[in-house]
């Protein structure tokens, strides 16, 4: 029978609305004018980030948790990292936690790689003495050891992200707290991460994993929370858990209709309206053929001109793995023509061509953005669709094939 | 870490009202003190051509200027039996823990705000920030020192025992930065107004204290002595030009300042404990 480390009880928090969206600080005149003006001080809008949350993670366990953004896993890490208070409920924790919420918390430019490997471990909880110990570990981890006397604004972006992880990871704490950590980086990086994650787990300490990787979720972790909306609404072995995810709400429909007021307000001037996928009848559908023609249709409104704006969609498959990334202004000539985009309403359409998929289960993420500018709008799991492989190549034999792709290949067979 | 591990049980729950200050937990945190500190000193003179230097030149231009204006053009005197041609020690004796009860409170009190990214990400016991951000100005405090006791061999002031009572008053103008500094720093979380307030509260407060003149101008009467007390720092630099001198012993004066300091202290710190839940939601 072995014990919990982490028992969260009915765990909620609640957030003034204001404190979320408008500038989070008031100012002195702010506050006194609705000291003098009780009657016409704005209502208080709140919101649950979380809500009745209940779960207990054994020790040792690896327990991931996915939901989409803004569901609450965020908050929920914040609070079992002590980072803020709940509003209601309680958790109770029975061991060193140790929270990565991002890479690098408190790195400073101007300091050198040694000297920031002991600052981000002293932030991270760790004694001196045992920074002092791991300190060779961290700087061959990191791969560094040249520029170890050198200031950390001379990195380049890959060495920064190797340092600042190489010190969290080897922070030894009995409960290792994980968010989004691997979104960031290159693929060796990340690869580097996930087998460190993996050490962690098996020396058998409790890991609480949160990620939008499907695949690191599924390799990691044998238990998965689902968050959505702020409540738990799924606690499952992993691969159900993620089939779930994958599969929820609205999606079934082959098209995602963003409400008013549901895109975040940080994406103005864009505005996403809807992403549908349809079949050569232009039929709005959620399972597809793979020896037709369909079409991928991203509507969305421009309340100002953008210059620069891309608009594409992610193509992945169940496993999280990218399939394909395009955008409609991919095609260089397209571009130039199209440098700004007058406001608007918009569709952009794309055409999945016959032959390209395999059959399964696949996942359409969008993206506005303007390279190197600003990221306006990403939702990675708009929609989830299924491929039917009928008539695709090789159906004649009745078996399964691997691979996301199915594509009508040429070939010749020669005798000699 | 085996002495960690053990009985390491940790609840979260909704903390209500007023919170005592969690000492095991500052315990715990003890180095984090030390490398914040060390940071903030580093960071500070990282990319300055003279670097440390400057810990001493500051004081010293700023004893220069009040001289000039201050004692030949106003013509200010010092304490009664300090010969006029003391000016500049005299300043320099007040100087001293002034400059570093200012430069403390500057960086104490936007200290949470210029450090946000931590707050939103880690915990740590957040009374390490404002108290790291006072500590860092120690080290200039003892590179000046070492500019006043060259001074005082310049102009022949005596090395006497009373100098061993500086550490004490230091120790009070540490406090009062402190315990002022966990108000403002505190309120610069909700109102972004206090750093735009702070440059002139300092301003208005070094003429409040005896620093450019004697304490002795103050004659209206005893009660007025009294209210001028108040301010914790006339206490402070009474005393330093006390030791130095021996004018002016403390007396009342450094009873008040202690005991307005204390009051400050003790509710800056209720103070602070009850709005760090909100820190990183507001901030």
């Amino acid at each position: 029978m072995s014990e919990f480390a982490i028992r969260a009880t009915r765990l909620g928090k609640q957030y003034r609305l204001g404190a979320l969206y408008e500038p989070r600080y008031r100012t002195l005149r702010e506050s006194l004018g609705g000291l003098f003006k009780p009657g016409q001080r704005a209502p208080q809008e709140t919101i649950w980030a979380l809500r009745d949350v209940s779960f207990d993670v054994q020790q040792g366990q690896v327990l991931g948790v996915i939901g989409r953004n803004g569901a609450g896993k965020s908050t929920l890490l914040k609070l079992l990292s002590r980072v803020t208070e709940p509003t209601e409920g309680e958790a109770e924790i029975r061991g060193r936690v140790g929270s990565l919420l991002e890479v690098g918390t408190g790195f400073h430019p101007e300091l050198t790689g040694r000297e920031n490997i002991y600052l981000n471990g002293a932030i991270l909880g760790m004694r001196r003495t045992e920074i002092e110990r791991k300190f060779d570990e961290i700087v061959a981890f990191a791969e560094v050891e040249q520029f170890i006397d050198t200031p950390v604004k001379r990195y380049s972006s890959g060495m920064y992200l190797r340092l600042a992880f190489a010190v969290a990871a080897h922070l030894e704490p009995e409960i290792l707290v994980v968010d989004e950590v691997l979104a960031v980086g290159d693929a060796e990086f990340q690869r580097k991460c996930l087998g460190k994650m993996g050490d962690v787990a098996r020396e058998g300490r409790t890991v609480l994993f949160v990620s939008h990787n499907m695949s690191a979720i599924l390799r990691l972790t044998e238990e998965t929370l689902v968050v959505e909306k702020g409540k738990l609404a799924l606690r499952a072995p992993t691969p159900e858990a993620v089939d779930y995810y994958l599969a929820q709400g609205y999606a079934r429909e082959g098209e995602r209709i963003w409400q008013s007021g549901e895109a975040p307000a940080s994406a103005a001037p864009f505005r996403p309206l809807a992403v549908r996928l349809r079949n050569p009848q232009q039929k709005v559908v959620n399972s597809l053929r793979s020896s037709e023609e369909n079409t991928v249709e991203v509507e969305y409104c421009l309340d100002a001109p953008i210059t620069g704006l891309r608009v594409g969609i992610y193509l992945m498959s169940m496993r999280g793995e990218t399939v394909f990334t395009s955008f409609d202004t991919d095609d260089p000539r397209l571009f130039e023509q199209r440098s700004v985009r007058p406001a608007g309403h918009y569709f952009s359409r794309c055409t999945l061509p016959a032959d390209l998929l395999n059959e399964g289960r696949f996942v359409i993420g969008i993206n506005a953005s303007a390279y190197r500018v600003r990221r306006y709008f990403q939702d990675e799991q708009a929609l989830t669709f299924t491929v039917d492989a009928t008539g695709a190549p090789g159906t004649q034999w009745p078996e399964p094939r691997l691979g996301a792709v199915r594509p009508r290949l040429e070939w010749k067979i020669e005798a000699i | 870490m085996a002495e960690r591990a053990q009985s390491n049980v940790t609840f979260i729950r909704p903390a209500q009202g007023w919170t005592a200050i969690n000492l095991r937990d500052l315990w715990l945190y003890r180095e984090l003190i030390y490398f914040l500190t060390w940071r903030d000193i580093k960071v500070r003179y990282k990319q300055a051509l003279l670097g440390i230097a400057w810990a001493i030149l500051q004081p010293i231009l700023s004893m220069i200027i009040f001289t000039v204006i201050f004692n030949r053009f106003l013509g200010v005197k010092p304490d009664a039996g300090i010969p006029d041609e003391f000016y500049p020690i005299f300043g320099f004796a007040a100087l001293l823990p002034w400059q570093f009860f200012q430069g403390a409170l500057q960086r104490a009190s936007i200290s949470l705000v210029t450090n946000a990214n931590l707050l939103t990400k880690v915990y740590f016991p957040r009374l390490i920030i404002p108290f790291s951000a006072v500590a860092a100005g120690l080290v200039d405090f003892l590179f000046s020192f070492v500019v006043l006791a060259g001074l005082m061999v310049a102009y022949g002031v005596p090395f006497t025992l009373r100098l061993l009572w500086l550490p004490l008053f230091l120790l009070l103008a540490l406090l009062a930065a402190l315990a002022v500094a966990l108000w403002l720093a505190a309120l610069n979380v909700q109102y972004r107004d206090v750093q735009h307030m702070v440059p002139f509260l300092l301003t208005a407060w070094m003429y409040a204290s005896p620093v450019v003149y004697s304490a002795e101008a103050i004659t209206v009467s005893p009660f007025w002595q009294a209210v001028y007390a108040l301010n914790p720092m006339v206490g402070v630099i009474q005393g330093f030009r006390w030791a130095l001198f021996g004018t002016n012993p403390p007396g009342t004066a450094m009873l008040i300042s202690a005991a307005v300091v204390l009051a400050l202290f003790v509710s800056g710190l209720f103070y602070f404990r009850r709005m760090e839940r909100v820190f990183a939601d507001m901030i």
